[in-house]
C-alpha cells in the first residue's frame, strides 16, 4: 500500500517542528502517511495554498483558521482544526533603545511592572506625535491578541496610544534593526535572532501573559478533513507521536539540528535549541535563563483542540475588530475539532479530556481533570491579570475588559 | 480602471505591464518593491492589485486592506466566489489578486486571465533560460573531458565521445555527469588539459 500523502504548508518557525519531525523521524511512515512540507514566508501564502489545494494541511496561526471560517477579509471557507501544534513559544522583544527607556533587567521581568514603565514611555511618545510602533506577525494571530491583551491590561490603548503593524516572522528582526518598529511580538527563533544580532532585548515571554495560550494549529479545509477522515486520523497519530518525542530531553539536539536545515528553518541551530529547551537569552551577550514551559508541545493534552480556546480567540477578534454574533461564535468554536482528536487517539493511552470546553485562565495550580482515557492533570493556565474566560459568556467577558 | 502591480521580480512586473497595456489597460502603477508598500498603494488608489503569491509583503498588504476597509475604500480580497476556476488557475500560476469591492466581475476576469498567461510565460522563459544555461555548461564540460581522453588514450574525438557515451549508458548516468567526473579526477591528478 502506498503512503497517504499530506502536503503541509509551514512558515520557518520552531513550532513547525511536529510535522517536520513526524516525517523526518518515521512517525508518519509508521502510520502509513507521507508528509511533504511546503515552506512559505507569509501566512497569506500558506492559507491560499491550503484553500486552493496546493497543500492538504497547514501549520497555521490559530486565529487565521477562525477568521477564514468566518469569512473575515475574504469569502468564508469552512475549516477544521483537529490538533494543536503547541502552546505559547512566542516573546515580545523591544529595540535596545526602548529596552533601556523602559529599564528592562537582565532577566524576564514582571508583566505589570514592565507594563507600567512602558506606559510612561508610550504616553511621552504619543504626546510627541511619534507613537511607539509594535510589529506582530499577522492581524489574525495569537501574537497580535496576546500583545494587545497585555497592553490594554496595563492601560496602554492599542491603535490610539501605540501603533500595531504587521511584519512577517523572518523579517521581524530586520524591522527592529532598521528602526521601523520599537518592538515585535513573534515566534522563535526570531526573537533570539534579534537578540543575537544585538538589535533587541526580550521583554516578556507570551507565556507570562497567558500561561497556556493556544498557538499554532494543524488546519485543514473542513471538506477535505471529512473526505480524507481515515488519513487525517493517522496524520494526527503521527504528529502526536512526534510531540512525545519532541519533549523528551534526550532528543532536543537532534530536533534542533533537523529544524535548522535550509529547507526548514534555515536558522542557527543554537537559537533553535534554546527555544526547544526553554532557555532564553534576553540580552545580547547574556547567559540564557531558564523559563519553564516557554514552549509547550505535549504535556497536559496540550495538543487537544479545546473549543474554549477558539472561543477566546474569537472574543479577542471581536474585541479589536467588532462584529459579535452568537452564530459567528458557534462557527468559531466549531473550527476546533476535539471529535477528530479523540477518534484518532482512542485506545492509545494518551489522556483524552472528558469535556470539549473549559473555563480558560481559572487554574492557579495543577489540578486533576475529567478524562475518558488516561490520567489528565492540567497546570496553571492563568492570565497575567488574573481574569478568567467563560466561553459561554463572551459578551459578558468583553463588557468587563478594559 | 487603475491596476497596481507588486512583484519581487521587476522583469515579471514589466512583462505583465506590457501585456495589460497591449490589451488596452493603460492605467497601470508598478509599485517599487524597495519602497514603503502601504504608502505607495494608498497613493496609487488602485481598483485592482496584482501581486505574486509568494511576495513576502502579502501579510502586510492584507493588513493594510483590512485597515483601509475600516476607513473608506473597501477592498475585497481575492476574486473567488464566482470564479473558483479562474482563481485556482491564478494560484497555480503564482498570482494573487485583490479588487475593490463591487467591481463588476466581467471586468476583472480578463485581467486575471491575462496576468495568469503572463506569469506562465515568465515561468517558461525562466525554465528555458535555466535549460540553456545547463546545456551550455554541459557542452563545455563534455569538450574538456573529450580533450582529456584524447590525450590520455591517444584516440580521436569521435572515439572519445563514443567512450563517454557508452560509459554513460552502462552506468545509467548523463554524459555530462560522466564528463564532470573525468574533469574532476583529472584536476585532482594534476592532469589539467
Amino acid at each position: 500500500m502506498s503512503a497517504d500523502l499530506f502536503r503541509i504548508g509551514f512558515l520557518p518557525l520552531v513550532d513547525a517542528a511536529l510535522p517536520i519531525l513526524a516525517q523526518e523521524l518515521g512517525f508518519a511512515e509508521a502510520e502509513g502517511v507521507e508528509i511533504a512540507l511546503v515552506r512559505d514566508v507569509t501566512w497569506a501564502a500558506v492559507r491560499d495554498r491550503l484553500l486552493y489545494g496546493h497543500t492538504d494541511a497547514a501549520h497555521l496561526v490559530a486565529p487565521l483558521a477562525i477568521a477564514t471560517a468566518l469569512g473575515r477579509d475574504r469569502p468564508a471557507v469552512p475549516m477544521a482544526v483537529p490538533f494543536v501544534l503547541g502552546l505559547n513559544g512566542n516573546a515580545i522583544t523591544f529595540s535596545i533603545a526602548l529596552g533601556e527607556a523602559v529599564g528592562l533587567g537582565e532577566t524576564l521581568g514582571d508583566p505589570v511592572a514592565i507594563g507600567a514603565a512602558l506606559k510612561a514611555v508610550a504616553d511621552r511618545r504619543r504626546d510627541a506625535g511619534r507613537p511607539l510602533r509594535f510589529g506582530v506577525v499577522h492581524r489574525h494571530s495569537s501574537h497580535n491578541y496576546m500583545l494587545r491583551y497585555w497592553l490594554a491590561g496595563v492601560g496602554i490603548r492599542p491603535d490610539s496610544d501605540v501603533e500595531i503593524v504587521v511584519t512577517s516572522p523572518p523579517f521581524a528582526a530586520d524591522a527592529l534593526a532598521a528602526g521601523e518598529v520599537d518592538g515585535i511580538c513573534v515566534g522563535e527563533p526570531w526573537n533570539s535572532i534579534a537578540v543575537d544580532r544585538g538589535v533587541g532585548r526580550i521583554a516578556l515571554a507570551t507565556a507570562q501573559i497567558w500561561r497556556r495560550g493556544v498557538e499554532k494549529v494543524l488546519a485543514m479545509r473542513a471538506d477535505r478533513a471529512e473526505a480524507r477522515r481515515d488519513g487525517v486520523l493517522r496524520l494526527i497519530r503521527a504528529v502526536h507521536a512526534a510531540a512525545a518525542h519532541f519533549v523528551d530531553p534526550q532528543t532536543v539536539e537532534q530536533s534542533a539540528a533537523i529544524l535548522s536545515r535550509p529547507q526548514y528553518l534555515d536558522a542557527p541551530v543554537d537559537a533553535i535549541l534554546r527555544a526547544i529547551t526553554d532557555r532564553i537569552r534576553v540580552v545580547p551577550g547574556g547567559e540564557p535563563i531558564h523559563y519553564p514551559d516557554f514552549m509547550f508541545q505535549y504535556r497536559e493534552a496540550a495538543n487537544f483542540p479545546w473549543r474554549s480556546q477558539a472561543a477566546w480567540l474569537y472574543a479577542q477578534m471581536v474585541r479589536w475588530e467588532g462584529q459579535f454574533s452568537p452564530a459567528d461564535a458557534a462557527i468559531a468554536q466549531g473550527v476546533f475539532r476535539p471529535d477528530l482528536y479523540r477518534a484518532a487517539l482512542a485506545g492509545s493511552g494518551a489522556p483524552l479530556p472528558g469535556a470539549s470546553s473549559k473555563l480558560e485562565g481559572a487554574l492557579v495550580e495543577p489540578i486533576g481533570a475529567g478524562s475518558t482515557q488516561g490520567r489528565l492533570v492540567l497546570g496553571s493556565d492563568r492570565f497575567f491579570d488574573g481574569r478568567a474566560f467563560d466561553p459561554d459568556d463572551i459578551a459578558g467577558y468583553l463588557a468587563e475588559l478594559p | 480602471m487603475r491596476i497596481a502591480i507588486i512583484d519581487t521580480s521587476s522583469t515579471r512586473a514589466a512583462i505583465i505591464s506590457d501585456g495589460l497595456r497591449e490589451a488596452g489597460l493603460t492605467d497601470l502603477v508598478v509599485i517599487d518593491p524597495s519602497g514603503p508598500l502601504a504608502a505607495q498603494v494608498e497613493r496609487a488608489a488602485p481598483e485592482v492589485v496584482l501581486i505574486n503569491l509568494e511576495n513576502p509583503s502579502r501579510d502586510v498588504l492584507e493588513d493594510f486592506f483590512a485597515m483601509s476597509r475600516a476607513l473608506d475604500r473597501p477592498i475585497a480580497m481575492f476574486v473567488d466566489q464566482s470564479e473558483p476556476e479562474a482563481t485556482m488557475a491564478a494560484v497555480d500560476a503564482g498570482v494573487s489578486a485583490y479588487v475593490v469591492d463591487g467591481l463588476a466581475k466581467q471586468r476583472i476576469k480578463p485581467i486575471l486571465d491575462l496576468a495568469v498567461r503572463r506569469f506562465q510565460a515568465f515561468s517558461r522563459l525562466q525554465a528555458e533560460l535555466a535549460e540553456a544555461k545547463t546545456a551550455l555548461a554541459d557542452r563545455q564540460v563534455i569538450d574538456r573531458a573529450k580533450a582529456i581522453l584524447m590525450r590520455r588514450r591517444s584516440i580521436d574525438e569521435p572515439a572519445a565521445y563514443a567512450l563517454l557515451r557508452s560509459h554513460a549508458m552502462t552506468s545509467n548516468r548523463r554524459i555530462a555527469e560522466v564528463a564532470e567526473a573525468i574533469v574532476t579526477s583529472a584536476q585532482l591528478m594534476g592532469d589539467l588539459p
